[in-house]
C-alpha cells in the first residue's frame, strides 16, 4: 500500500505535466475566430437592401424564398473576398446555387466598381453601407457566407473565403441534403 | 532611502496612469446626455470587440466596433435598458461578446478553475511538508543503540580525542 502511494507521489509531477499539455494542446486547436453563429438553424432577418447602381432592384429577404441560396457577404477593401472570387464565379457559372450578394461597409460606388472590374457572380445584390445588416446576421468580418435553407432559416455560416477545397467538402455536401429537405 | 521609495512609488503610480487604455470614442459618437452617455460607455466597456477579440469594444478602433458603439447608443437612446441592449448585441454574437462571461454549466470551469487548481496546490504542498518533517521526526524518536552511545560518548570527550 505504501508502494503504492509513494509511485504515486512520483509520477504526480509527470501527470500534473501530462494534464497541462493535453489541456493546451486542445486548446491549441480551438481557433478563437471561428465564433459560433447565433443564427444556426434560425430565420434569417428580414430585410429590403438598397442596389448599388440605380438601375436593378436591390436584395430583399423574400428574394431568397423558398430556395436553398448562399448568402454571401463582401466588400471591395476585403483580400479574401478576392481569394474565393474566382470560386464564386464559377459556381455561378455552373449555376450550383443562387448567389446573392450584401456588400458590406463599403464607400458608395466602392462596390460596383469592384464587381465591374472583376466579375459579377450574384444574381441579386444589396447594397449595406452601415454593416447594420450584418450585425443583424453576427458578421465578424469579410467574407462570410451563408447557407439559408427552402423555409428561410440560416442553416450554416462560413466565416473566411470559400476556397475550391472548402466548397466541394462543406458545401456541396450540405447543399445536397438542404436539397433532399421536404 | 525614503527617497528611492517615494521615487520608485511616483513611478509605478506614473506607469499605473499611463497603462489605463484610451477609449476609442470619437466625439460625434456621444451621445449629448451626460447620463445616457455614462451609460453606454458602460455597456461597451462589457462587450468584446469581434474582430480585435481582446478589447472591448469601448478600447478598439475597429471599424465593426464602432458600429457596434453607435448601435450600443441608439438602443440606449430609445429606451432599452443596459441589460437589454447587452442582450440585444448578445441575440446576434452569442456569449462571446460578453467579456465577463456568465456563470452556466459550460462556464463552471473557468470560474470556479482557479480556486480549484489553488486547493489542490495546497493540498499537494501540505501533503509534501508533511512528507520531509516525519523522518526526522522519527529519527530524533529512537533511541540510540549501543554503538551509537559509544560514539557519542567519544565525540563528547569521555574517550581520548585524536587529532
Amino acid at each position: 500500500m505504501s508502494l503504492s502511494t509513494a509511485n504515486l507521489t512520483r509520477f504526480a509531477p509527470l501527470l500534473g505535466f501530462a494534464a497541462i499539455a493535453a489541456g493546451l494542446g486542445f486548446a491549441l486547436t480551438n481557433d478563437p475566430r471561428k465564433m459560433p453563429s447565433m443564427l444556426i438553424d434560425r430565420p434569417a432577418p428580414k430585410f429590403a437592401l438598397p442596389p448599388l447602381d440605380a438601375g436593378s432592384s436591390g436584395l430583399a429577404s423574400e428574394d431568397l424564398n423558398g430556395k436553398v441560396a448562399l448568402l454571401n457577404v463582401f466588400a471591395s477593401w476585403c483580400g479574401g473576398c478576392r481569394v474565393e472570387h474566382p470560386t464564386l464565379v464559377q459556381i455561378a457559372k455552373d449555376g450550383a446555387v443562387p448567389l446573392y450578394g450584401i456588400n458590406w461597409k463599403d464607400k458608395p460606388g466602392d462596390g460596383l466598381k469592384w464587381l465591374r472590374a472583376h466579375a459579377n457572380p450574384y444574381l441579386k445584390v444589396g447594397d449595406d453601407p452601415s454593416g447594420r445588416l450584418g450585425i443583424d446576421m453576427g458578421v465578424t468580418g469579410v467574407p462570410e457566407t451563408f447557407v439559408i435553407d427552402r423555409t428561410g432559416r440560416i442553416r450554416y455560416r462560413h466565416a473566411g473565403p470559400i476556397t475550391p477545397d472548402v466548397w466541394q467538402e462543406t458545401f456541396e455536401p450540405l447543399l445536397a441534403s438542404l436539397r433532399s429537405e421536404r | 532611502m525614503i527617497r528611492a521609495i517615494l521615487s520608485f512609488a511616483g513611478l509605478a503610480l506614473l506607469m499605473l496612469g499611463a497603462s489605463v487604455p484610451a477609449a476609442a470614442v470619437t466625439p460625434d459618437e456621444m451621445l449629448k446626455d451626460p447620463a445616457l452617455e455614462a451609460r453606454a460607455r458602460d455597456v461597451s466597456r462589457l462587450l468584446r470587440c469581434v474582430v480585435c477579440q481582446n478589447q472591448s469594444i469601448d478600447d478598439s478602433n475597429a471599424p465593426l466596433a464602432q458600429d457596434l458603439r453607435i448601435l450600443v447608443r441608439e438602443r440606449l437612446t430609445a429606451g432599452d435598458t443596459n441589460d437589454q441592449t447587452i442582450n440585444f448585441i448578445v441575440a446576434r454574437y452569442g456569449n462571446f461578446v460578453l467579456l465577463k462571461p456568465p456563470m452556466q454549466l459550460n462556464t463552471v470551469l473557468l470560474w470556479f478553475g482557479p480556486a480549484l487548481l489553488f486547493a489542490l496546490a495546497s493540498f499537494g504542498l501540505h501533503r509534501t511538508l508533511k512528507a520531509q518533517a516525519q523522518p526526522t521526526d522519527k529519527v530524533a524518536a529512537a533511541p540510540l543503540s549501543a554503538d551509537e552511545e559509544k560514539r557519542l560518548a567519544k565525540l563528547l570527550g569521555d574517550a581520548p580525542v585524536k587529532n
